[in-house]
């Protein structure tokens, strides 16, 4: 099928699956905004890297978009206050795993407005690359494709790397989710403001918006922003999941290959979520730091669906309450998109920088996994054509079962898997192939530590 | 101080981790297609040769699938034969049969087909050989005149009589069927099969006479489900059409046939057949499109597809061609079946992002 789209003058990559889309019900609803919930709380590790640092204390006086926390060295960003209000203590709150971190509580006030006066502008020709790393940490961005890494650090090319191209990726291959597809239709001049800026502060000659062809309305508004003079295109991919991993994306734009344990860096190339780029393109001019995010609500448990800017620190369940809410139907909500989304194990916790979307799913609902009626493998080789790291699924799956897990990760490449779950959604013996996978790689992880540490 | 203002009642929320959507095919509508792809094909078999064929084949397929719940009863697990491959062996076993095979020595192949073949290893999943060519195989080992007593197809009163073979008494000789045969008023001969004809003298007449049209819709004799290429064909084409079968096997089988006995026929075509004799007589369609692509028991590397798929067309024109056999197919699948792993092993595909040094060892 690759092939077919790459004759078609399509990007595409080996391999992968198609999955229903299920983009009908959000696609075409414009962004709108939520209010400010009476209580919020935003937890001070939103990201990967070391938790911020909060410099408020309880009872303080905060200004929307003023910093609250600030960041706790390089691996780290800071925080803003999502609504002008009161701090009203820094404790516990529940995090997307169940687990409590450290929060710091805000009651906004009533009257609290959600235009962000606090920053000064930042004149971007003026800036180094360095001062422009700073910039952009300064304004707590992280990847908003769901993985939260801080932007800053991708940023930083490595003494001996050089990065020619910097992808913008707009393909949002997850089912469900039409998040970066409204950012695109929205604000296609914000995300090529970020490109610019990302490109500027890696040194790269290229820039290209990957999206794929689901999304003809982002591609025309795309197309008819993109700017002048700056070697920056659209390129269209096939509509296939996992179209949107960097690796797969680099692959189908480029046709490189990111080295197996490497970075895209290493293949001379950065990867930026479009709704990424976005905030960048939106607050780093005006020296503002991230309060809010957009986010697609959708699913068969909520009666309004749509997508929303919601404010950082507002408890999912204020959002899912203004969505319509099916309370009692509810059999799960999933933070972001169903092939590799997390489930949510309480509504108390807020919306946090990672979350793209929020799925709710039913009781009688999609055919999910269920690991007690799994067959044994008929070595169909289904997962082995569906894997876009073109390992052996089905292979790896019987050592899982015989606990083999160094001679998984010697001799069957299973560090290389990043668990995208085609695998496990395509196996007819409904075997959870990358369920396995997930707990074999956490264990020779964990292994290799304890044996270093000796 | 609590701050929280939302009630904690919580529902019971379901925790999984991704995915949490699944693709709906199954290995029971896989196995379920395969039935159905098969069902034209055992039409035709009765068709062509009544009434014995029907026995034969719900025979074979009763006796895989009891054979399958008993043993599964017997080792205190679930039973397994609602994923329909017992029925599947079966059935093959069934049509890869004489028409004439008596019922007795039917039963006892599917037994053997389950227990050895395939509840040996551990059940579906974990047989190393195709089931079904193992209870032929022991068929063929156990009762070479019986394996080799051929009828010819349309006899007029098929649908109102048995063989008299069918019902032969267990553990007796069967009744011999030439009687029978001429009773039909019908020259002996023609209840040889084309690959015997061709093997015992390809310029006779009788083998002269079978044309492509008479292999593609059956108008010869064989075993029961082997005859009809036309239709063995279309449940291929079925199957590949809705992706339950591994096209690249079948394809690779074909094409290896259809080059190595092409060439063997260019060379000398008073001595060799046609490629396209070679292609539709005998067991080949059916051994290519149903036996062959078995799943559990065919590599599941695309590379190894083809390397799978092309021994197998070798062994068959070699075996056809140069041995002792007319017929090959049931012998080179199983062979192939037993380079798998091998195949497997050495097929590996290149993995995204390899780095060179990493890909010799």
């Amino acid at each position: 099928m690759s092939l077919l789209a790459r004759w078609m003058g399509k990007h595409s990559f080996p391999q992968g699956i198609h999955v229903p889309e299920y983009k009908e019900a959000t696609e075409d609803s414009k962004i709108r905004r939520l209010a400010f919930p009476p209580e919020m709380f935003v937890p001070l590790s939103q990201h990967t890297g070391a938790p911020a640092k909060p410099i408020v204390h309880e009872k303080q006086e905060v200004v929307r978009g003023e910093p609250i926390a600030e960041a706790d060295g390089f691996m780290s960003v800071p925080m803003h206050a999502p609504a002008t209000g009161v701090v009203e203590q820094i404790e516990l709150a529940r995090d997307a795993r169940g687990l409590m971190s450290p929060a710091i509580y805000i009651r906004p006030y009533p009257s609290s407005s959600q235009e962000v006066l606090y920053g000064h502008d930042i004149d971007i020709d003026l800036l180094s690359r360095e001062e422009l790393i700073q910039a952009v940490q300064a304004t707590g961005v992280v990847g908003l494709g769901g993985a939260a890494f801080p932007t800053h650090v991708k940023l930083s090319v490595p003494e001996g790397k050089n990065c020619d191209t910097v992808i913008a990726n707009g393909c949002e291959c997850e089912p469900y989710l039409t998040t970066d597809h409204r950012v695109m239709v929205e604000y296609p001049k914000a995300v090529f403001k970020g490109l610019e800026i990302v490109m500027k502060a890696m040194g790269a000659k290229e820039g290209i918006v990957g999206i794929e062809d689901n999304k003809p309305e982002a591609i025309k508004a795309l197309e008819a922003n993109v700017p002048e003079g700056k070697n920056i295109r659209v390129g269209v991919c096939e509509t296939k999941y996992p179209q949107g991993a960097e690796k797969m994306l680099i692959k189908s734009l480029l046709d490189r290959e990111v080295p197996s344990g490497g970075l895209p860096i290493d293949c001379g190339v950065g990867v930026f979520n479009v709704a990424t780029l976005a905030q960048i393109g939106e607050l780093l001019p005006r020296g503002q730091g991230l309060v809010e995010r957009v986010i697609t609500v959708t699913g068969p448990g909520v009666t309004k669906p749509g997508n929303y800017i919601a404010p950082l620190g507002t408890p999912l369940r204020y959002v899912l309450d203004f969505c319509g809410y099916r309370g009692d139907e509810v059999s799960q909500v999933i933070l972001g998109g169903p092939m590799m989304g997390a489930s949510a194990s309480s509504l108390e916790m807020p919306i946090v920088k990672g979350i793209t979307g929020i799925l709710v799913l039913t009781k009688a609902g999609l055919p999910t996994i269920n690991d007690d009626s799994a067959l044994p493998c008929i070595k169909c080789g289904t997962c082995v054509h569906s894997c876009p790291m073109v390992l052996n699924p089905s292979q790896l799956g019987l050592l899982a079962q015989y606990t083999e897990y160094e001679a998984m990760a010697e001799q069957h490449n299973l560090m290389d898997c990043f668990e995208c779950g085609c695998c496990t959604y395509v196996c007819p013996s409904g075997i959870p192939l990358v369920q396995y996978f997930r707990i074999a790689k956490s264990i020779v992880r964990q292994r290799k530590a304890e044996a270093k540490k000796q | 101080m609590t701050v929280i203002q939302y009630p904690m009642q919580e529902p019971a929320m379901e925790l999984r981790s991704s995915p949490h959507i699944k693709s709906s095919l199954t290995v029971e509508t896989i196995m379920f297609n395969v039935v159905l792809a098969l069902l034209p094909v055992c039409a035709f078999a009765v068709f062509a040769f009544g009434t014995s064929a029907v026995l034969l084949l719900i025979t074979s397929t009763a006796a895989c699938v009891i054979a399958e719940d008993a043993i599964c009863r017997i080792s205190g697990k679930p039973t397994t034969i609602g994923n329909w491959s017992a029925v599947i062996t079966g059935l093959l076993l069934g049509l890869t049969l004489p028409p004439t095979f008596p019922l007795w020595m039917t039963a006892l192949g599917g037994v053997v087909a389950i227990g050895l073949g395939k509840v040996l290893f551990g059940g579906l999943g974990f047989n190393v050989f195709n089931p079904a060519l193992v209870g032929r195989a022991f068929l063929q080992a156990a009762f070479p005149a019986a394996m080799t007593t051929w009828a010819p197809a349309f006899g007029a009163d098929r649908f109102v009589s048995l063989f008299p073979s069918t019902l032969a008494f267990p553990f007796s000789t069967p009744s011999e069927i030439g009687e029978y045969v001429e009773a039909l008023g019908v020259d002996a001969f023609t209840g040889a099969t084309p690959l015997m004809l061709m093997k015992s003298d390809i310029g006779s007449e009788a083998f002269q006479a079978i044309t492509y049209g008479d292999l593609l819709l059956g108008r010869i004799a064989g075993s029961t489900g082997e005859t009809c290429a036309a239709l063995i064909l279309l449940g291929g084409i079925y199957l590949i059409a809705r992706r339950m079968m591994d096209w690249r096997i079948t394809a690779a089988i074909f094409g290896t046939v259809f080059i190595l006995s092409g060439a063997f026929w260019l060379v000398d075509s008073g001595q060799y057949p046609s490629p396209l004799f070679m292609l539709l007589s005998g067991g080949l369609a059916l051994g290519a499109v149903y036996m062959a692509t078995d799943m559990v028991s065919s590599p599941t590397t695309p590379l190894g597809a083809w390397i799978f798929g092309a021994m197998i067309g070798v062994l068959v024109v070699i075996i056809r061609l140069k041995g002792g056999l007319p017929e090959a197919v049931m012998y080179a699948i199983l062979l192939g079946n037993a380079a798998t792993p091998i195949i497997n092993y050495f097929t590996q595909p290149r993995i995204y992002g390899a780095r060179k040094k990493e890909a010799t060892s």
